[in-house]
């Protein structure tokens, strides 16, 4: 008798069928608001809102404004998966997100058995190598990035040994794990292998092991904060060896957070703010003045996703799901056709992209763009 | 060896955190024989709400502090022991203990909805420079947690053993029906218990978060491990828990050293299961006789 | 409604009453598969699947409360337990070609067996100690999952995990597969049902309610707690089973410490000692979340309060309240 009253309510909130207004587009955005990965998937969801925002602003997509939806994964696959699932039911025109590498595991096969495309923040080498055609990337891969970190060790740096630091889950351990060979093949030896927690507060103990393996670099790939702590633990072990790191290390929260530790810190961005183009430092003033913080690459991630689907709306004139995937592959996008995705990006058929990078150096608590390096495949 | 020093003098450094932390395990054990699995979160949330205070009030630090201090103390000293522990340690100690679970969760979304997702500084009032013992660095900040830590812990012997209002609290902690006879405010005993351990959360917090960073996820970690050193050094001693802090620091330094960097937090662990099998009661800890 | 197991604060529950609020909850038990089974009928995927979510989680907590709620022992690992169930059958149908009722059963028995290694000890020498060493178990189980990337793809996790047939019925569809969950379910829970009626069950729950004197009434103690923990862990081991196959992929996050408790609070939630009580908890720790969309990540402040709420007011849980609603109006007294 109650269980009836109980199973009538789970109906009603299980059938919740959204009214599709004619003049608008539903976006679902499916990200981590809570749990581990709440940082990145703020970043992310502001940087939609941002976008949306800009585009509704401006008359929307071929005249339909965006109604956007967003729904927390708590970095949780299941409920990743629950979250793609409830999108697509309810009839969301593309998936945007989620960030982190193991939830995108989970759920781009439900996008991909629907035809729908899903694009994604995340970074981890493996999530375009399984032929999905529906994924696509707002980032480098860490197969793209890490050869340009050896590049930069090898020739720049010109360390013979170098330590690596990674975080030991899906972003970290996919980087370690890009990078190792990579140093091999630039004839650089991995002089200590240090894993890490996620959440980790005490980085005493592995700023010792590294200051001993005296190495002639350390490689640091930590999420912000951990960066932040290792950076200072770092400092307070006196390790004054060069610290090279991939666009967390030097982002602006890692900055703010170590403080004088951060200095000197260089490495390879794929995305910054800082980076020595106007649209990104346009993006930067937009984003802290309604945001009130400084965003990190997955703010400008979650941006160019929504231009990314706004392009390909517009590229195939019409709203055609299946469409907005086919238009992206293989395709290429320049600012000036569509000034939101901020700087020229090619699609590749398996989803990822090639544009350019930059190197970059900590120079008194900012982060100063010291080259810019071509496209893969100019 | 001067590298097996370094490790030793950063897991001291280490351990006494975790010792400040483990002392509110022992305290609420000893008042109320529940495990407090909020206290990673009341070491947590202090320096949160100073930041709160400084942002929302643009209160200059030291008012910040004062107000963010005084509203913790007041909200999870006397407030938690109002509103949670009194109406349901009638109901037995296993509904308490989880509902500090659940608390645990209202404090730490609490601090992620109310405050920031992200980390923030945490203004420090030592300063951050190093100085070289027996070839090791160690920060002052690291040092003046160790002072802290023995200093506390100290008081608090002398407090329990020395003081008339001390040997009532223990007195409320061992038998509360005798000291009620005994004529003992119990109710205010306990109370006073509480609010000691909520002032030690702040301490501990203060010291703590200049080097953690100040965010709503810290109390997960910090939890776990004034857990493990409380349950190795002893649940019913205030200085089982210094004990238990120093050894478990140590212990995860010199597995991050000389065991393995992936299975790191495994070894204390192996430690806490080697003392409930040989030890139960704690490395520190009295032999519990048995409450009717 | 349901079969309550006498409370430490309800001393006046007469046992002679129990099977006739037994055989109630057995009905509703039929009643809810009934309904379930056909609830999903033009619901879409995404509201067929987190109604099988919801089953997988109640048998979870199904276990966890014939743990908690019968035997009175707490347990920090049944999400260590449920990820245990969950690699095994994942490792087992995707590696080696392994069935999934094989793989089913072989994950029960593993978390079983795991179960009285691992409750020997602790049992051994005092009930509380159960909690520490679970709770090292939990995160040590947590550590291998993640590091041991040649048995369970480490941080990557397990994709592709195929759903079951069922005498060559493929059961891949959204709704099939719910199906075949609610008949899972049910069983399982008829199994409790049963279990809990028989001498074995009545054994469980007069040692929560006096240890001292159940030992002095002939009932061998440590066997009894010790074979309630193992019970209530192979639960989680078949809910692991289930859950691989439903979301397809697996990876150590659903199995951490943290859900450990969470799933310790459903229990409480829908109450401890209740048949029923971990359906109305994993609702409320499962589907709120959909209800509270509006609230966004505000809702594990909800869920939490209210497990607060009802602590302070009914630690009986959601059962509780229900029973003492019904028992107002119907006109009978708490008494009964």
């Amino acid at each position: 008798m109650k269980r009836h009253w109980i199973i009538a309510a789970v109906l009603t909130a299980g059938l919740g069928l959204p009214a599709l207004a004619q003049d608008k587009v539903k976006l679902v955005d499916v990200i981590e608001l809570s749990g581990p990965g709440a940082t990145s998937g703020t970043n992310w969801k502001s940087g939609v809102d941002l976008a949306v925002a800009e585009i509704n602003a401006k008359g929307g997509i071929l005249g339909k404004q965006i109604e956007i939806v967003h729904y927390d994964t708590q970095s949780n696959p299941g409920n990743t998966r629950a979250a793609v699932q409830r999108a697509i039911d309810e009839g969301t025109y593309a998936v945007l997100g989620p960030v982190f590498s193991g939830p995108i595991g989970a759920s781009m096969q439900i996008a991909q058995r629907a035809e729908i495309a899903q694009i994604v923040g995340g970074e981890a080498a493996g999530l375009t190598k399984q032929g999905n055609q529906y994924l696509f990337r707002t980032s480098l891969s860490q197969t793209a990035a890490m050869p340009k970190i050896a590049n930069y060790l090898k020739n720049t740096v010109k360390a013979g040994s170098v330590a690596v630091v990674w975080v030991n889950n899906d972003f970290g351990k996919g980087g370690r794990d890009a990078i190792i060979p990579e140093l091999e093949k630039a004839g650089i030896k991995v002089a200590v292998d240090v894993a890490t927690e996620q959440g980790q507060a005490d980085f005493a103990a592995d700023a010792i092991k590294i200051k001993n393996a005296n190495a002639d670099a350390v490689f640091v790939y930590l999420n912000e904060e951990e960066s932040a702590r290792f950076l200072r633990a770092a400092k307070q072990q006196g390790i004054a060896k060069p610290m090279i790191g991939e666009t967390t290390l030097l982002g602006a929260k890692v900055i703010e957070l170590a403080g004088e530790a951060a200095n000197g810190v260089k490495g390879h961005v794929g995305l910054s703010i800082e980076a020595p183009i106007p649209a990104f430092q346009e993006f930067g003033k937009k984003f802290i003045a309604k945001f009130n913080y400084t965003p990190d690459h997955n703010g400008l991630k979650g941006y160019m996703a929504v231009y990314m689907v706004k392009w390909a709306t517009e590229k195939q004139k019409k709203f055609d799901k299946k469409g907005v995937a086919d238009t992206l592959r293989g395709a290429t996008i320049k600012p000036s056709e569509e000034p939101g995705i901020l700087m020229e990006t090619t699609i590749e058929q398996n989803g990822d992209l090639d544009r350019e990078s930059f190197l970059a150096e900590v120079i008194n608590g900012k982060q100063v763009i010291t080259s810019t390096l071509p496209k893969l495949k100019p | 060896m001067a590298e097996f020093i370094a490790y030793l003098i950063a897991g001291i450094a280490t351990g006494a955190i975790y010792a400040l932390a483990a002392i509110g395990f022992t305290l609420v054990w000893q008042t109320s024989q529940t495990i407090n699995f909020a206290q990673g979160e009341f070491v947590m949330l202090p320096a949160v709400l100073v930041l709160l205070a400084i942002k929302l009030f643009g209160a200059p630090i030291w008012l910040g502090a004062l107000i963010g201090i005084a509203a913790f103390i007041l909200i999870f000293g006397v407030g938690f022991k109002l509103t949670v522990v009194d109406p349901m340690i009638k109901h037995g100690v296993l509904p308490l203990a989880i509902a500090t679970m659940a608390l645990s969760i209202i404090m730490k979304e609490g601090a992620k909805d109310g405050f920031s997702a992200e980390a923030q500084n945490f203004p420090s009032f030592v300063p951050s420079q190093t100085i070289q013992v027996f070839g090791a660095s160690i920060s002052l900040q690291h040092l003046a947690i160790i002072a802290v830590a023995f200093a506390v812990i100290g008081a608090l012997q002398w407090f329990v053993g020395g003081t008339r209002l001390g040997r009532q609290m223990q007195a409320t902690a061992q038998n509360p029906t005798v000291a009620r006879i005994l004529g003992i405010p119990v109710e205010r005993m306990v109370l006073l218990t509480f609010v000691i351990n909520a002032a030690l959360a702040v301490v501990a917090s203060v010291l703590i978060s200049p080097i953690y960073l100040a965010k709503f996820s810290n109390g997960e970690v910090i939890g776990l491990f004034a857990f493990i050193a409380a349950i190795v050094g002893g649940f019913n001693q205030v200085r089982g828990a210094l004990v238990g802090g120093l050894i478990v620091g140590i212990v995860d330094s010199m597995a991050a050293a000389y065991i393995s960097t992936q299975y790191r937090l495994a070894v204390p662990l192996v430690l806490l299961v080697v003392v409930i099998l040989l030890k139960p009661e704690g490395l520190m800890g009295r032999k519990e006789e048995r409450r009717v | 409604m349901t079969a309550p197991a006498t409370h430490e604060s309800l001393p006046q529950r007469s046992r002679l009453s129990l099977p006739a609020f037994v055989d109630g909850s057995l009905l509703t038990l039929m009643a809810g598969a009934v309904i379930l089974w056909f609830a999903p009928v033009g619901m879409g995927r995404y509201g067929t699947y987190v109604l099988s979510l919801w089953l997988v989680m109640s048998v979870a907590v199904m276990g966890l409360n014939l743990t908690l709620g019968y035997a009175g022992l707490k347990s920090l690992a049944q999400a260590a337990f449920m990820g245990l169930g969950a690699y095994t059958t994942a490792i087992l149908t995707t590696k080696y070609g392994v069935s999934w009722y094989a793989a089913f059963a072989l994950s029960g028995l593993l978390t079983f067996a795991v179960g009285l290694v691992l409750g020997f000890p602790a049992l051994r020498v005092k009930a509380h100690y159960l909690a520490f060493v679970t709770l090292a178990f939990s995160t040590l189980i947590w550590l291998i999952m993640r590091n041991e990337q040649w048995l369970t793809g480490g941080v990557f996790g397990i994709a592709n995990i195929n759903r079951p047939e069922f005498f060559g019925i493929k059961l891949f569809g959204a709704l099939e597969f719910h199906r075949f969950v609610v008949v899972v379910t049910f069983i399982l829970a008829v199994v409790l049902w049963w279990m809990i009626r028989s001498p074995w069950g009545r054994a469980f729950t007069a040692l929560r309610e006096n240890p001292i004197r159940a030992a002095s009434l002939g009932v061998d103690t440590r066997t009894y707690t010790l074979l309630a923990f193992a019970i209530g862990s192979a639960y989680a081991g078949f809910a692991g089973a289930l859950y691989a196959p439903l979301v397809e992929f697996i990876d150590p996050s659903p199995f951490s410490l943290s859900q450990s408790f969470f799933l310790l609070l459903m229990v409480v939630a829908g109450g401890s000692g209740y048949l029923l009580g971990p359906f109305i908890g994993a609702l409320l720790g499962v589907v709120l979340p959909e209800w509270l969309r509006f609230a966004g990540s505000l809702y594990l402040i909800i869920f939490a309060t209210i497990v607060m709420l009802l602590l302070i007011a009914c630690p009986q849980g959601v059962s509780g309240l229900l029973e003492r609603g019904w028992a107002k109006v119907s006109g009978k007294t708490g008494a009964r």
